[in-house]
């Protein structure tokens, strides 16, 4: 194909150009900035050098955090991927179920996350939560506030119960583009329930299921509010995420320069293993083509 | 491999369009022999897909029996029933070689490998898929990946019967020939009742003994390529098949003759007139003769086909087709005739018998 060179076409990117750059471009630079310099105050700025990465990379509450979030990741994938695919699977695709099913699933999707957050909190109060106050009244001492695992459990519970949906409706998505010729023929050839869902429903499945892990570890893995909000990271920091740590580090005890540092270190962090996703995901269609 | 039989089978969609007596399906009552080539011939929405897929089980008829070589098999599922089915798009299970696609309704059945084996390579030879067998079925053409699903359909050795359901749409015209003749050709080594579900007039001749008409969800007319042409039962059936179709005009009868506008014509016996319906004569394009003598016509149009020319005319207000033959030349102030054995009285749309044929059945 011929190109034309034509100068003017610049201007046509520019409004992007301009937008990016002050949307994400000019703050990630700020960040940059202040990750490479310490301050007192007074806007006199001195030169750290690596400083900061060095401490981020060296203390252990960075790396006890890291950890935490990749536990809490793993376990909201293992848990809300097959659970997803599973009640998709189910769901029914014709009839007055379907419009039903949807707005059910997207309930949770349409609460905003720090409300998702006071419900569960309050849901799982000792004193007047439904959940808290009948699991102990059952004989289960129950106390997110205090035991470290309930509060794990509390704040997993809600993860699921809040994005599982995602899953489900792109699950869904992928199974109603298949058509009923592949049910029928599956039928005649003679497959089993699980040859149907290996060879059928599961590559057509594929797109859709990548793009949710994505989406789901991504998230996760970024995971604030809604823990912020029903532990504050507690008890002690069994539940003090990277987001958390960082926003802690930065607001808190306000030290701009290792938090500028660890913002840095966290974004190549998701990048990296967000590539790694795509790349395994995609490589194994690939290798068979 | 079974004889078919369909006891009194109709079918709607929802128990409202029962209700309502809305059958996509109108009552079939028929016997398909052991071993026959069937073609279901008919426009789309005509109701052969739905017949289609009560015989392979996919469907439940709403009322009616099916049986197989005289077992009730109407409750029975579709592996029961031991049926192939090809579908007219095709349907790959794109993770799998074109082997392992083709394996895999044996493999379901717990066939020996080895006999999985051989019974692949030869539907991979035959549909000219070889050297492919090792290719992931996901990214090859339209006609490849259909004519995997028919080798599906194929690749098992003793089914009842082989349904297809257009399977030739998307195979381009050449490789279509060709597909029909092998699939001819192993129809007269293992005779298998085979069904193939068609529009296309062409195919369902060339494939079928006996071409079943289907029209607005009943069966018209069952019979031979040359039956359907020469006599056919229903004006459906008249304007379905040949091209161009039969001509057809309302009439009055009187006796063994029969009046159309101001023009009397003779049959070759009388019709026999039950009640009293709407009446039509029917004559196909090849049996109306031009010629000086005869009944005035208006000719509008000469359409050349190589062979053959079709004359477009009006007689007695009535649009009417010609068919000629290539050298066949048209008089100046030309007049019809029709040959007195080709004309068909059609009461209601269905063909009535004549006096003298009364007894026939």
């Amino acid at each position: 194909m011929d190109k034309t060179w034509n100068n003017k076409a610049w201007f046509l990117v520019l409004p992007v150009l301009v937008l990016v750059a002050f949307s994400a471009v000019i703050p990630l630079m700020t960040v940059v900035n202040y990750s490479v310099q310490d301050t007192f105050g007074n806007n006199e700025f001195f030169w750290a050098g690596t400083d900061w990465f060095t401490e981020i990379l060296t203390s252990p509450r960075f790396w006890d955090a890291l950890w935490r979030n990749l536990i809490f990741s793993a376990v909201i994938l293992a848990i809300e991927v097959p659970l997803g695919i599973l009640i998709a699977l189910n769901m029914p695709k014709h009839g007055v179920g379907v419009p039903v099913c949807l707005v059910l699933m997207a309930l949770p999707l349409l609460i905003p996350w720090n409300v998702v957050g006071t419900i569960w909190q309050v849901f799982g109060r000792v004193d007047i939560g439904l959940l808290g106050y009948i699991l102990n009244g059952l004989g289960f001492a129950y106390n997110y506030t205090q035991n470290p695992a309930h509060a794990w459990a509390t704040v997993i519970v809600m993860d699921v119960w809040h994005w599982t949906s995602l899953v489900v409706l792109l699950c869904y998505a992928g199974l109603v583009s298949i058509p009923d010729a592949y049910y029928q023929a599956a039928r005649i050839d003679g497959a089993s329930r699980w040859s149907v869902f290996r060879f059928i429903q599961l590559p057509k499945m594929k797109r859709v299921l990548l793009i949710a892990v994505l989406l789901r570890f991504m998230d996760s893995f970024m995971i604030y509010t809604e823990p912020f909000v029903v532990t504050g990271g507690g008890p002690g920091n069994s539940t003090t995420f990277l987001s958390i740590d960082l926003v802690k580090m930065a607001v808190g005890q306000f030290d701009l320069g290792p938090a500028a540092a660890m913002s840095i270190i966290y974004f190549l962090i998701i990048l990296l293993l967000s590539w790694v996703f795509y790349t395994v995901m995609t490589q194994s269609d690939a290798e068979q083509g | 491999m079974a004889r078919i039989t369909l006891e009194h089978i109709r079918h709607a969609y929802s128990p409202r369009a029962k209700a309502a007596g809305d059958y996509a399906l109108k009552e079939v009552h028929h016997e398909w022999e052991d071993g026959g080539a069937y073609a279901l011939l008919g426009p789309s929405g005509c109701g052969k897909t739905t017949l289609l897929n009560i015989i392979s089980g996919l469907l439940q008829p709403s009322d009616g029996r099916i049986l197989f070589d005289g077992k009730d098999v109407t409750q029975l599922s579709t592996e029961e029933r031991n049926i192939a089915q090809v579908f007219q798009f095709p349907v790959v299970y794109d993770t799998m070689t074109v082997f392992d696609n083709l394996a895999f309704p044996l493999r379901n059945r717990k066939v020996p490998e080895a006999e999985v084996a051989k019974r692949v390579n030869e539907i991979l030879d035959m549909t000219d898929l070889a050297g492919m067998a090792n290719r992931r079925a996901q990214r090859l053409t339209a006609d490849q990946k259909q004519k995997i699903s028919l080798g599906r359909g194929l690749v098992r050795p003793s089914v009842n019967a082989i349904l297809f359901d257009e399977p030739l749409t998307v195979i381009d015209p050449h490789m279509k020939w060709v597909l029909r003749s092998q699939l001819k050709r192993l129809h007269r080594q293992s005779r298998v009742t085979m069904v193939y579900v068609t529009h296309d007039q062409t195919e369902a001749l060339t494939f079928a003994d006996k071409v079943v008409v289907m029209h607005d969800g009943q069966i018209v007319q069952i019979g031979t390529p040359a039956e359907l042409f020469e006599r056919p039962s229903h004006t459906f059936v008249g304007y379905f098949i040949g091209s161009p179709g039969m001509n057809i005009m309302p009439a009055t009868i009187d006796g063994a003759t029969a009046r159309v506008g101001d023009q009397t014509i003779a049959l070759s016996g009388a019709p026999l007139l039950e009640g009293q319906g709407r009446i039509e004569l029917g004559i196909r394009p090849e049996f109306v003769r031009l010629g000086r003598e005869g009944m005035p016509v208006t000719i509008n149009k000469v359409e050349d086909i190589g062979r053959q020319k079709i004359v477009r005319a009006t007689f007695c207000g009535q649009p009417i087709s010609i068919v000629l033959a290539e050298d066949d030349d048209i008089p100046a102030d030309a007049k019809v005739s029709f040959d007195k054995q080709a004309i068909g009285i059609f009461v209601d749309s269905w063909r009535a018998r004549t006096v003298t044929e009364g007894q026939e059945g």
